[in-house]
């Protein structure tokens, strides 16, 4: 049997047909992200103001007191709100110093062996379920936390002890949490440094550590920042892990008290609420969604910055 | 030649996957599954169930477990996590009388299931906490089918065996701090509760009469978690429903009155609530297989099985 023929010129009509069908195909499904993303915030924002205007902003936000299903209840989230930034501030000072430092030593220190236990730990890692994470917090975590208490506060005549689910344990739970991320993200960043900084640097007389902490960092800057943010995304936005090991009542966000994050407060509550609670659970829902939006818009300006004063 | 006899049989393969496809999915759609396959956890969405409508009901069925029902069509239960065992329980075995019936529960809170009864998302809204003025208002009519002890319970370690009424409102409210001011170890106590829409919670509080002002360490979102927290937190206090205790923690007992259900049938133990299935409209006015769950209930057998998960019979 012959092959049949391809020519370039016959069936042009149909190849422009087929071009412009493909083009509208990739517009639609580049749409569709664009769609989803204004059509969430459209959504947030529909339902998470009417409650902001019902109680008036200031006593939502700044206010103490979180009693939903009290005679006179009142709906203050200043203390959810700030055990959130509390919270993930922590898990971010904990996490990304030892993330990035894993990566430089994947990057640049390990020898062979070392480095072939250490990356596929760390992409193990990054696979497991958060769920996982809030079981083992539960089964480790709470019961040391409980005994540090118990010999912190041992005198103490205010402290309501909690049996080790508090700030601490969440924070640690968080770090864990996005150790993998920053990594990941961390060692390309490093990885991608050209290599004749790094050989220039080293043939002036630095040392190792000089090169790596002066010339090869900042050079990876913008890396880093992207990996700090994407930590802060994980930190800020994860629920399931953290109502097991945080205690989940609205306190300050002092280290050993049980405290409620804006993730749980919206998860614990939700299957309950009725009329004016489920409202506000919606308010706090926006709250989070404008923290995320506000964390990616600032970091990206400083990326940016950053991008033309290099260039 | 090759190449065309590959798009044949790739093309076949798709449709023959496709029918196999749709014939699975329609066939399960029409039958009305039999017991063992409408597993209660199964998330069943409950659109499926609303309509309750679509199910025929072919004969009067005597609901006696013995006897094999006609009756088919599906009832979904909302509501109460404290009446998960009950609810299970009973879904199994009317199913099992009934195969033509297919009985979906889920359990998301005392208020969120009558919620769900009253915008018609449920057939039965679950709840362990007698009905809101509000909730009968909108309809909902308050059948109390079972009467649960709320059992308070500390940790094996825990040398206190019992409290009073006034003790658990101090330790409750944050007066009380620490087991030796209650005769026990110097050990702090950990106060562990519901969270607020919980029914456990709004009965606990509304009996010791401490609505609003109760302090909690830690507020956990279902009856299990607080059976796990306090069975592994030594000093550690909290409140379940009577029928999920078992030997990993200690029920105390209140004003020298033990938890079992004589005491709470003889009224001297007083932290007791209803169980309520509340119904959109009187019982007469539902489908056939709820008002057949009903009857189930009042029957011998309903009460013999009430008893077996640990509940206390109305009559």
């Amino acid at each position: 049997m012959q092959q049949k023929k391809m020519s370039i010129i016959s069936s042009y009509k149909n190849k422009t047909v087929i071009e412009t069908v493909a083009q509208a195909v990739f517009m639609a499904c580049a749409f569709a992200a664009v769609f989803a993303v204004i059509s969430i915030s459209a959504y947030m924002i529909i339902s998470g103001t009417p409650a902001l205007f019902k109680i008036g902003i200031g006593e939502i936000l700044f206010g103490e007191i979180w009693k939903p299903s009290a005679a006179n209840p009142s709906y203050g989230i200043l203390y959810v709100i700030l055990t959130s930034i509390v919270g993930t501030g922590l898990a971010i000072l904990i996490g990304v110093p030892i993330g990035v430092f894993t990566a430089i030593f994947l990057a640049e220190t390990a020898p062979k062996q070392l480095a072939a236990i250490v990356k596929p730990a760390v992409e193990l890692l990054a696979g497991i379920p958060s769920v996982i994470y809030g079981l083992l917090g539960i089964l480790i975590l709470n019961p040391l936390m409980y005994k540090a208490e118990c010999s912190i506060f041992a005198n103490s005549k205010t402290h309501q002890f909690t049996g080790g689910a508090n700030l601490i344990s969440a924070v640690l739970v968080l770090a864990i949490m996005i150790l993998p991320t920053v990594i990941n993200v961390s060692e390309s960043a490093i990885r991608a440094v050209p290599e004749h900084l790094k050989s220039a640097s080293l043939a002036v007389g630095a040392s190792k550590m000089q090169t790596i902490f002066k010339v090869i960092l900042p050079a990876a800057k913008s890396g880093i920042i992207t990996a700090i943010v994407l930590g802060v995304g994980r930190a800020i936005g994860e629920a399931m892990a953290i109502s097991l090991v945080s205690g989940n009542s609205v306190n300050i966000p002092l280290p050993f008290n049980s405290v409620r994050f804006l993730t749980t407060a919206i998860v614990s509550e939700m299957g309950y609420a009725t009329d004016m609670h489920r409202e506000v659970l919606f308010t706090i829902g926006l709250v989070l969604f404008v923290f995320i939006m506000l964390i990616n818009v600032t970091l990206t300006k400083i990326l940016k910055h950053d991008n033309q004063k290099n260039n | 030649m090759k190449n065309k006899a590959k798009k044949i049989v790739t093309l076949t393969v798709a449709v023959m996957l496709m029918v196999g496809m749709i014939t699975g999915c329609g066939s399960k759609a029409e039958e009305a599954a039999p017991a063992e396959e409408a597993v209660t956890e199964e998330a069943a969405p409950v659109e499926e169930a609303a309509p309750v409508e679509e199910a025929a009901p072919v004969e009067e069925a005597a609901p006696v477990a013995e006897e094999v029902s006609d009756l088919s069509g599906s009832i979904t239960l909302a509501g109460s996590t404290s009446m998960e065992k009950f609810s299970n329980a009973l879904a199994e075995i009317f199913m099992q009388a009934n195969p033509g019936v297919t009985v979906s529960a889920e359990f998301v809170g005392s208020s969120a299931g009558v919620e769900a009864l009253l915008a018609g998302s449920a057939d039965i809204g679950n709840s362990s906490r007698a009905l809101k003025d509000t909730e009968k208002e909108a309809g909902a009519v308050e059948n109390i089918v079972a009467i649960d002890g709320i059992a308070v319970v500390v940790d094996p370690a825990n040398t206190v065996a019992n409290l009073t009424k006034s003790n658990l409102i101090d330790i409750y409210t944050g007066k009380v701090t620490n087991w030796s001011e209650l005769k026990g170890e110097d050990s702090p106590i950990v106060v562990i509760g519901r969270e607020s829409g919980s029914g456990t919670r709004g009965a606990f509080e509304e009996l010791l009469e401490i609505e609003d002002i109760c302090t909690y360490a830690n507020e956990l979102d279902s009856t299990g978690a607080v059976m796990a927290k306090v069975a592994s937190t030594p000093g550690a206090i909290g409140y379940v429903s009577l029928d999920v205790i078992d030997d990993t923690v200690i029920a105390v007992s209140l004003e020298d009155v033990s938890a079992t259900a004589e005491n709470i049938t003889a009224g001297t133990y007083f932290l007791s609530r209803p169980f309520v299935m509340a119904t959109k409209g009187e019982i007469e006015e539902q489908s056939e297989p709820v008002k057949a769950l009903f009857t189930y209930l009042k029957s011998d057998e309903g009460k013999e099985m009430i008893e077996s998960v640990g509940l206390i019979t109305v009559e």
